[in-house]
């Protein structure tokens, strides 16, 4: 049995795994399958100050080996999280990021500052959902704007900050050292690429946002290229995801700077397959002598 | 909500139409709990996502489920390739099923094409109790006829272009039936059209009326929230989820 426990911004992780914002809500729905404790972390539903009703349906579209998401953040609001889903989630022996977004840089500050009497473990601020029209990816896709939310939610918080970065954007390391600079603890990358499938029989798009995240195996090799990226450019921990659906795909991510990795889309197509992850990992790690998971991170060795 | 994930075996298969295909899978721990208008999410290899399909029958004793499903892209057309013998990856029983009650004296079932199957288990309730409604494009596309009438349930079928049974859309028999009095329940699934439809005539009727949609869905579970349905509880306007919080839904919610 190898080590697979990580510490991020001095969070221990008893493993490196972490089912992805959106993916598991606030887990009670896994739980019927798998006792929540077998992960390393949770990185609950993206949660607002008010509750949200999302976008019209059509929110999902299969594509090739991935899908297309919508649902426009959808959630209940930050004060049904803290009285009604974060004291049972605590109780559970595992890391609870709470993963939290906002329309305006007040919104998510106003949000950060609900969670800091809490018990909440760590905030992951999300810059970067490409699915609302205001605040969303608008913060993400801009140095200034990102610097600016991260600045200001760091101020209404002492808890890890973790920013969450969008890949829809030119250059994702310049994103990263920008809300490095204003106090961000760790980066989590990657959200959902932006994009669109059209019915060709009605000539509609499928999804009624006309456009919507891409995720799942098909992103992969950009998630492994852009943690890598960043994790060159930045001195604080970067979580990796993006399309990750075996132990393989995890060992992968971590030799490229990953500190953790999240798995998102792969839970549909088997909801197991987070528990399957942290056992291929140790397979992996057993059969080539690697006593911990800790030593595999940022281990590629570039041409 | 209870369910599992695991492989079961099918032990039958049959086209029963084209492009139509019945499986008989053995599955006893999912047959113990699934109740009828539930579905099953199944992985068709190659595919992120699963694909929701209804349950046509519940047979506790023997430990099996039975569904019938249409190709209709890639996904179904590859659920289709497995053979008797093969296993099938399942998540289920899943979702709100039907409301059913001993009570209930006369109940109408109408199932529009693919939307025939879920109606099966309720007539297998309800048994000559249940007057059953179904409509399908033409004669090569009816399915389930004889199931349906084996219940001891009456039938009325109808077609699009009147190749079988009465030229025309359910709604034209349902329509009388639900002039004359006596009706207990609707359960109904089938195209949106033809729902929003049944449910005007259950709502002018005074008629409980209950029925079972479809949305595109990711989890299957309730969790990552894909498949909204706009609807309406306690005189508010939420977004409920097809998956968890249907595919059955009392009529007068649904905001069409």
């Amino acid at each position: 049995m190898a080590d697979l426990s990580v510490k991020i911004c001095g969070i221990d992780f008893k493993n490196p795994i972490i089912p992805a914002s959106g993916v598991f809500g606030y887990g009670h729905e896994y739980e019927e399958l798998f006792p929540l404790e077998k992960l390393g972390g949770i990185a609950t539903k993206g949660t607002t100050l008010h509750r949200r009703t999302g976008n019209i349906a059509p929110r999902i579209a299969e594509t090739p080996s991935g899908m297309l998401n919508s649902v426009g953040l959808q959630n209940p609001g930050i004060d049904h999280f803290i009285d009604k889903e974060l004291p049972y989630l605590l109780g559970k022996n595992l890391v609870i990021l709470a993963n939290i977004a906002g329309s305006t840089t007040e919104e998510c500050v106003q949000v950060a500052e609900k969670l800091e009497n809490t018990d909440v473990h760590m905030i992951e601020l999300n810059i970067s959902c490409p699915n609302v029209k205001h605040g969303g990816a608008a913060f993400g896709t801009s140095c200034d704007l990102a610097a600016e939310v991260t600045k200001q939610v760091r101020k209404a918080t002492s808890k890890p900050l973790i920013v969450k970065l969008s890949p829809n954007v030119t250059s994702i390391a310049e994103i990263a050292k920008a809300v490095e600079s204003e106090g961000a603890d760790a980066v989590s990358l990657i959200n959902t690429l932006l994009g669109m499938r059209i019915n060709i029989n009605t000539g509609r798009p499928i999804l009624h946002n006309n456009v919507g995240g891409l995720s799942g195996p098909a992103v992969f090799p950009v998630a492994v290229r852009m943690v890598w990226q960043v994790a060159n450019a930045v001195n604080i921990p970067v979580i990796g995801m993006g399309g990750v659906s075996s132990g393989k795909d995890a060992i992968e991510l971590m030799m490229a700077g990953a500190s953790a990795v999240q798995v998102g889309a792969a839970i549909f197509t088997d909801p197991y397959a987070p528990i399957k992850i942290i056992d291929e990992m140790n397979e992996f790690l057993d059969s080539k002598n690697i006593s911990s998971v800790r030593d595999i991170i940022g281990s590629v060795k570039p041409w | 909500m209870k369910y599992k994930q695991g492989n079961y075996i099918i032990l039958n298969k049959s086209a029963i139409a084209r492009e139509i295909y019945s499986f008989e899978i053995l599955c006893p721990e999912i047959a113990e709990i699934a109740s009828a208008g539930q579905f099953v999410h199944i992985r068709a290899e190659g595919f992120t996502l699963r694909r929701p399909i209804s349950i046509c029958g519940i047979d506790k004793n023997k430990g099996t489920l039975r569904i019938v499903f249409e190709v209709r892209g890639e996904g179904t057309e590859k659920i289709s390739q497995l053979n008797k013998g093969d296993t099938i990856d399942m998540l289920a029983p899943l979702g709100h099923g039907f409301t059913v009650n001993d009570e209930f004296k006369k109940v109408v079932l109408i199932g529009g094409g693919i939307g025939t199957p879920p109606m099966l288990p309720l007539a297998e309730i309800y048994r000559e109790k249940s007057v059953v409604i179904s409509g399908f494009r033409n004669a090569y596309a009816v399915i389930l006829q004889d199931d349906f009438k084996n219940t001891g349930a009456e039938t009325i079928l109808c077609t699009d272009d009147g190749s079988a049974g009465i030229h025309g859309f359910v709604t034209q028999p349902f329509e009388e039936l639900a002039k004359n009095s006596g009706i207990d329940a609707v359960y109904a699934c089938g195209p949106m059209p033809m729902l929003k439809n049944i449910s005007k005539i259950c709502k002018d009727n005074n008629i409980f009326c209950e029925i079972s949609l479809e949305e595109r869905m990711a989890c299957g579970i309730g969790a990552c929230l894909g498949c909204a349905c706009c609807t309406v509880r306690n005189d508010e306007e939420y977004f409920a989820h097809v998956c968890k919080d249907g595919p059955v839904f009392n009529a007068e919610e649904v905001i069409w």
